[in-house]
């Protein structure tokens, strides 16, 4: 996966912003919400990234953006997984009209518009991390869903998954050992794109207010920033590249996932 | 059988659209709250809870009230607005053209300009404008529109004043005739290119795709042996090479909606996404409602839309 620079560059993305997430508090003492010194004060030796209309450190802010969109996208994407590679392994192998009625699911959850239907759970039942979380779980699993099943399909024609059977093995089992673990690589191509995809939901709804307010988070600096644009550009510009750099992170995470998988299909048509 | 398809993809949109309404009413049922203290008020006794109750139809059993929520949304009501007072349908409808000449907008130049540069790149297919374009198209998917529209808002109107920071139109002139068109449009072109770029981008690399891979077709061959200009093997190329960018482009409406509505709420533009953000600020819940149903339809027709362009540039997809 090294060997390409596009994988190179977007593993070493991914590990940054894991990095920052996880060492916010040592890379950034302070609280990102407090105020540090002059407000607006443009980027300078001692505010790489400028201060905010309240005096607030960007780059603590950014720094500290850091966690809560890892804290989100991770959630998000263990809940998505979970239910895709479920979803997906059981609808494979059960086929008939489990599959059926399984893969009509998955249809329907794929039109949902995410971001609206987002906007309508956290305008009814509050601001929260929780229920941001649990809404886009629950609706970002069908690609991983898709992937799955076709993986499944092929995999449960294969001899092991007779001699497996054949030894006895009952269904949960064959599913768990066997066909999971070969379904898994080409899952983690859709799971690392999706998680792209999330970071920018995120982000979209914290630009608009819906973000969890006590948490500092890219989305919030941008929204913040959008009052200020014409006289502090810092502002607007550092919590973007943040946000833009972890998404091409993850996006090249995936591409290079895939073209070791299958190196003869990319990605990117 | 073109009729008996168009039928059948036709029937599958009822499904689609019962389970969206479905997804709402469940999420409007479960928030906490409930609607009776809400309409009468902490202090009322019994006899009237159960009087505003059957009033709003709140003591029948869920499915019937699911039935008759359905019934009313799929005539057209959808209920009013707290703010506004005023039936959420119109308060949509009269945002909703601002949306819709933005969308189009950037739809129409990044589609146009997209298929061109797609076949230009293909018909000088090599490594330098490949790797150009598959690095525009990354870089175009990972920036967030609301960012990319801030940082155009900062260059390009606030730094050079060559276009407006906000708004539809002039605020201090108003023009009439032509010249309201090209204020109108001289409004609309930050905000359009900013939500056409990362189309523009996608489009280019599908259609540089689609076309290489026509290019090496039995037909095109067959196409030039007989004599054809290349001009009209390229066209004749196209019909195939589309396909693929009807698929994607398809399949990117509710990402282009809600590009949309962050792109607005950084231009000011009076549309959908400006009253989305104050429909958040003042959590009003109907109007969100409204927006969430008017995306969930945006997609449906998409889907439906593609399909039928599909089936339609490809014989083969009328299956029965």
């Amino acid at each position: 996966m090294l060997r390409t620079p596009g994988g190179a560059v977007g593993l070493g993305l991914t590990l940054v912003l894991i990095a920052l997430a996880l060492l916010a508090d040592t890379l950034a003492p302070t609280d990102p919400f407090a105020s540090v010194a002059q407000p607006l004060s443009p980027p300078s030796r001692s505010h790489a990234f400028g201060t905010d209309d309240l005096g607030r450190d960007v780059l603590a802010g950014t720094i500290h953006g850091a966690r809560t969109s890892l804290l989100v996208v991770g959630s998000v994407t263990v809940l998505a997984a979970i239910i895709g590679v479920a979803v997906g392994a059981v609808a494979g192998y059960r086929a008939g009209v489990v599959d059926d009625v399984l893969m009509r699911a998955t249809d329907f959850v794929l039109i949902v518009p995410r971001f609206f239907l987002a906007v309508v759970v956290i305008a009814l039942f509050g601001a929260g991390m929780d229920r941001l979380i649990l809404v886009l779980g629950l609706t970002s699993w069908p690609a991983i869903a898709r992937v799955v099943r076709a993986q499944t399909l092929s995999l449960v024609r294969r001899e092991f998954v007779d001699a497996a059977r054949a030894l006895g093995a009952t269904d949960t089992r064959v599913l768990l050992r066997h066909v999971v673990p070969g379904a898994l690589p080409a899952a983690l191509v859709v799971i690392s794109i999706n998680a792209a995809g999330v970071i920018l939901l995120e982000a979209g709804l914290s630009f608009i207010g819906l973000g969890d307010p006590s948490r500092m988070s890219w989305g919030y600096l941008a929204n913040n920033a959008q009052r200020f644009l014409r006289v502090a550009w810092w502002v607007a510009l550092f919590p973007g590249v943040a946000i833009a750099l972890a998404v091409l992170g993850l996006n090249l995470l995936g591409d290079a996932l895939n073209d070791l998988l299958d190196p003869r299909a990319s990605r990117w048509p | 059988m073109i009729p008996r398809y168009l039928l059948w993809r036709l029937v599958q949109v009822v499904p689609a659209v019962a389970g969206i309404l479905v997804v709402a009413f469940v999420a409007v049922h479960t928030a906490p709250g409930d609607p009776v203290l809400a309409l009468a008020g902490e202090h009322g006794d019994a006899a009237y809870y159960a009087f505003i109750r059957a009033k709003f139809g709140l003591d029948r059993p869920l499915p019937e009230q699911l039935v008759v929520y359905a019934g009313r949304v799929v005539s057209g009501d959808l209920g009013l607005s707290f703010v506004h007072g005023r039936p959420v349908a119109a308060v949509i409808a009269e945002r909703l053209p601002a949306t819709i000449l933005l969308i189009g907008t950037a739809l129409a130049v990044s589609t146009t300009i997209g298929v061109a540069l797609g076949v230009l790149a293909a018909r000088r297919a090599g490594q330098p404008s490949d790797l150009v374009l598959r690095t525009a198209a990354l870089l175009a998917h990972a920036m967030p529109s609301f960012w990319l529209a801030q940082m155009a808002a900062i260059t390009l109107a606030v730094g050079t004043g060559w276009f407006p920071v906000q708004g539809l139109t002039n605020a201090r002139h108003a023009f009439t005739g032509w010249r309201y068109a090209l204020d109108v449009l001289h409004h609309l072109a930050l905000p359009a290119l900013v939500l056409a770029a990362s189309e523009l981008a996608l489009t280019t690399r599908l259609t540089r795709t689609g076309v290489l891979d026509a290019l090496a077709t039995d037909y095109v061959r067959t196409a030039r042996a007989k004599g054809l200009p290349e001009q009209g093997v390229v066209r004749h190329a196209l019909r195939n090479a589309l396909l693929p960018v009807v698929t994607v482009v398809g399949s990117r409406a509710g990402l282009v909606v809600t590009g949309a509505v962050l792109v607005e709420t950084v231009f000011a533009w009076p549309g959908l996404g400006q009253l989305l953000l104050s429909s958040v600020q003042t959590r009003d819940v109907p109007v969100l409602l409204g927006l969430f149903l008017l995306a969930s339809l945006t997609v449906i027709v998409a889907n439906l839309v593609t399909d039928l362009a599909y089936a339609w540039l490809d014989p083969r997809i009328r299956y029965e």
